[in-house]
C-alpha cells in the first residue's frame, strides 16, 4: 500500500487535491447518512417510551408483563400482556425451526453443490419469494395451509399458533437462504481444497470445512430470519385465530397441546387495536408499551447474536 | 452537503406543487365535461372519504359505485376497518362520514363536540345480527344466556346445548369492530349495562366478517356472528334466537327485523362530524332514499322502513 501511495502524489497534485475534496465531502456525506440512521432509532426509542409512559403510571409493569388477560376495553381496563408475549415467542421459534434446516440446507445447495444454472434458477425464485405480499401469504394460509392442517391433524380449528410459525418460517426463508449463501460463498477456495487435498469427501468437506467456517453468517442469517418473524404482522393476524390464551401445554397430546391452539401476537394486537382507540386513553397507551415491548425483543435477539459473533471472533483468532 | 439537501427540498416542492396542480386541474376539468353531457345528473362533485364498520362496507360501496356512476363528478371512497375506526376517524377529521353498526359512546360523542364540531347520525339500514352455525350442525335454536354461556367460556361443548357432542370453537370479531361491541352489549351481557362478562380468551378474534363467514363455513364445529349481508343459506346455519329462555325462537330476515320480533337488530349509521353539505348531504341523501334502499335489500340487510322497502321492491 504505502509503495504504491508515492507515486500517485508525485504525477499530479492537482488531481490529488480535487480527489481529496471529493473524498472529504463524500465520507462526511456517509458519516451523516449513518449518524442519521442511529439517530431515527434512538428518536423511535424514545417516541414508543414517551407514548407508553402514562401507561405505566396507571398500571405496574409487574401487572403488565406477566398478567394473564388481556380484555382492554372498558369496564374491564386488564393489561396483561403475557398471553401476547409467549404468542410471539411462539410462532417466532415454530418458524425458525421451520425456517433453519431448510434455510441452510438449500443455502448449501445453492453454494456447494448447485451447477451455475440450478443454482442461477433457485436464486431468482427465492428473491420472487421475498417479494410475495404477507397479506398474499396469509391469504394461502388461511385458504389452504389452515383447512389442510385442521383436517389432517383433526384439529378443532385451523387458525393456530403452528399455521402462524410454518408461514412466518416460509416468509423468513429468503432471509435465512440468502444471507447464509453469501456466508458460504465468501469460505475461500483454499479451505475446500485443503479439505479435499487430505482426502475428505465432497459431504464432509462442506459439512466439516465451508460450513463451520461459514457460521458467523449463518447464525447473522438466522437472527434476522427471526427478526422478520418476529416484526411480521399481516400474515399472524390473519392465520392465527387472534385469543388471547397463554400456551402453556407444549407437551400434551395433539387435542390439547398449544401449538394446535390459537394464539395472539404482539404485532398483530397492535394492528388490530390501534385503529379503533381513543387517541390518549390508556388502552392507546398500552399499545405503545406493547411496541416497547416488541423492541426489547428485538434488542435481545440482535444482542445475542452480537455476542456469538463476538465469542466466534475471539476463537477463531 | 448543503447542496444535494436544497436541491431536494426544491424538487420535493417541485413535485408538491404538481400534485396540488393535478388535483385542481382535474376537480375543474371533470365538472367542465360532465355538466354538457349529461346535464340532469350533475350534483355536487369532489372528493368524499366514508369510513368505517366492516359490515356496512360492502353496502356503502355499492351505494357509492352505482352513485359515482350517475355522477361522474364525485369520487367517493370507502374505506373499512371497524365501527370504531371510523368513529376515530370522524374524531381525527381524516374522514367526512364514519360508517358504525353500534350507536356512538357518549364519550365519542364529546370528543367531537369538543372540537367544536356537532355530530350527527343518519340512520341508514337496519340488520339482524345473525348467529351462524356450520349447515352440519344440528343446533337449530339458542337462548342470549346460552350464547352468553358460549362466549364467556362456561359451555364448551356441543353437547351442553343440544347438539353433537364435540368442542365448540366460538368465532368473535375484533375489538375494534362495532359488531363485537353489540354483540358483548347486547348478548354477552345480555343487556345489563353493568354487565362485566368478558369474551373467553380462547374465543377465536377474526379480521373480518368475510373470515368469520368462511370460518364457520369450512368448520363444524365452529359458531359465529356476523350481519345479516354476509349471510350465505347455502353455506351457512342461522341460528333462531331468543332472549329469554320462554320466549319464542326466531329467524333472522327482512320480516322479522321490521317487525320487531328478531331479538337482535341493531340501527346501521352513517355519522357526521357536521351538519353535512354538498356532496356529503347529497350521497346520504341518496343512501336514505328510495334507490339507497333498494340496494340495502339486494346487498341483505333490512330497510330503515316498510314503507321505504315497499318502495325499494316496486322500482
Amino acid at each position: 500500500m504505502a509503495i504504491e501511495a508515492i507515486p500517485t502524489i508525485k504525477v499530479s497534485r492537482v488531481r490529488q487535491h480535487g480527489r481529496h475534496f471529493s473524498d472529504r465531502f463524500m465520507s462526511a456525506f456517509i458519516h451523516v447518512n449513518a449518524f442519521l440512521v442511529v439517530l431515527s432509532v434512538v428518536l423511535i426509542f424514545a417516541f414508543l417510551i414517551k407514548e407508553s409512559m402514562p401507561f405505566f403510571q396507571k398500571r405496574t409493569l409487574q401487572s403488565f408483563l406477566f398478567g394473564s388477560s388481556w380484555y382492554p376495553l372498558e369496564p374491564s381496563d386488564t393489561f396483561g400482556a403475557l398471553p401476547l408475549i409467549a404468542g410471539t415467542l411462539l410462532t417466532t421459534a415454530i418458524a425458525v425451526l421451520f425456517a433453519l434446516p431448510f434455510g441452510v440446507l438449500c443455502a448449501v445447495y445453492m453454494s456447494e453443490l448447485a451447477p451455475a444454472r440450478i443454482k442461477n434458477t433457485l436464486k431468482s425464485t427465492v428473491e420472487i419469494l421475498a417479494g410475495i405480499p404477507s397479506v398474499v401469504i396469509g391469504f394461502i394460509g388461511m385458504t389452504i395451509l389452515a383447512p389442510l392442517l385442521q383436517e389432517r391433524l383433526h384439529l378443532m380449528t385451523g387458525l393456530t399458533a403452528l399455521t402462524g410459525g410454518v408461514l412466518l418460517g416460509f416468509m423468513a426463508l429468503p432471509t435465512i437462504i440468502s444471507i447464509a449463501e453469501d456466508a458460504l460463498h465468501a469460505v475461500p477456495q483454499d479451505y475446500r481444497r485443503a479439505s479435499l487435498a487430505l482426502g475428505g469427501t465432497r459431504l464432509q468437506t462442506v459439512w466439516k470445512s465451508t460450513v463451520p467456517a461459514a457460521s458467523r453468517g449463518i447464525i447473522a442469517a438466522l437472527m434476522l430470519g427471526i427478526g422478520r418473524a418476529i416484526g411480521e404482522t399481516m400474515t399472524v393476524l390473519m392465520v392465527t385465530g387472534n385469543a388471547a390464551t397463554v400456551p402453556t401445554k407444549l407437551l400434551a397430546p395433539v387435542a390439547d397441546n398449544s401449538l394446535f391452539q390459537s394464539i395472539r401476537t404482539l404485532t398483530a394486537t397492535i394492528a388490530a387495536e390501534m385503529g379503533e382507540t381513543a387517541q390518549y386513553s390508556l388502552h392507546y397507551h398500552s399499545l405503545f408499551a406493547l411496541g416497547v415491548v416488541l423492541f426489547v425483543i428485538t434488542l435481545i435477539v440482535n444482542s445475542i447474536a452480537d455476542l456469538a459473533l463476538n465469542r466466534k471472533r475471539h476463537a477463531s483468532s | 452537503m448543503r447542496k444535494p439537501l436544497s436541491c431536494m427540498s426544491v424538487a420535493l416542492a417541485l413535485v408538491l406543487a404538481g400534485c396540488g396542480g393535478g388535483n385542481n386541474s382535474a376537480d375543474t376539468g371533470s365538472t367542465g365535461n360532465s355538466a354538457p353531457s349529461n346535464a340532469p345528473a350533475t350534483g355536487p362533485s369532489g372528493m368524499l372519504n366514508v369510513k368505517g364498520s366492516d359490515t356496512m362496507v360492502n353496502l356503502t360501496q355499492a351505494w357509492a359505485e352505482t352513485y359515482m356512476t350517475q355522477h361522474p363528478g364525485a369520487q367517493i371512497s370507502v374505506t373499512g376497518g371497524g365501527s370504531g375506526t371510523g368513529i376515530a376517524a370522524l374524531q381525527n377529521h381524516t374522514t367526512d362520514i364514519a360508517m358504525a353498526s353500534r350507536d356512538i359512546k357518549s364519550s365519542e360523542k364529546e370528543q367531537i363536540e369538543k372540537s367544536g364540531g356537532s355530530l350527527q347520525d343518519f340512520t341508514v339500514a337496519r340488520d339482524a345480527l345473525t348467529v351462524g352455525v356450520n349447515p352440519a350442525n344440528p343446533v337449530k335454536n339458542l337462548t342470549f344466556a346460552q350464547l352468553s354461556d358460549i362466549y364467556t367460556g362456561k359451555t364448551t361443548d356441543w353437547g351442553q346445548v343440544g347438539g353433537q357432542p364435540g368442542k365448540i370453537v366460538a368465532l368473535s370479531r375484533e375489538k375494534s369492530s362495532g359488531t363485537h361491541v353489540f354483540f358483548l352489549e347486547h348478548v354477552v351481557r345480555m343487556g345489563n349495562s353493568k354487565g362485566t362478562e368478558e369474551f373467553a380468551p380462547t374465543v377465536l378474534m377474526l379480521p373480518s366478517s368475510q373470515a368469520v363467514v368462511d370460518e364457520i363455513a369450512k368448520n363444524p364445529n365452529a359458531i359465529g356472528y356476523y350481519g345479516l349481508g354476509y349471510h350465505k343459506p347455502e353455506k351457512l346455519k342461522a341460528v333462531e334466537v331468543a332472549a329469554k329462555a320462554g320466549d319464542k325462537f326466531v329467524a333472522p330476515s327482512e320480516a322479522t327485523v321490521l317487525d320487531g320480533s328478531y331479538p337482535i337488530s341493531r340501527p346501521l349509521h352513517l355519522y357526521t362530524g357536521k351538519q353535512p353539505e354538498g356532496l356529503a348531504l347529497a350521497f346520504i341523501e341518496y343512501c336514505a332514499g328510495a334507490e339507497g334502499q333498494k340496494l340495502v335489500v339486494e346487498q341483505g340487510f333490512v330497510p330503515v322502513s316498510k314503507d321505504a322497502s315497499a318502495a325499494g321492491t316496486a322500482k
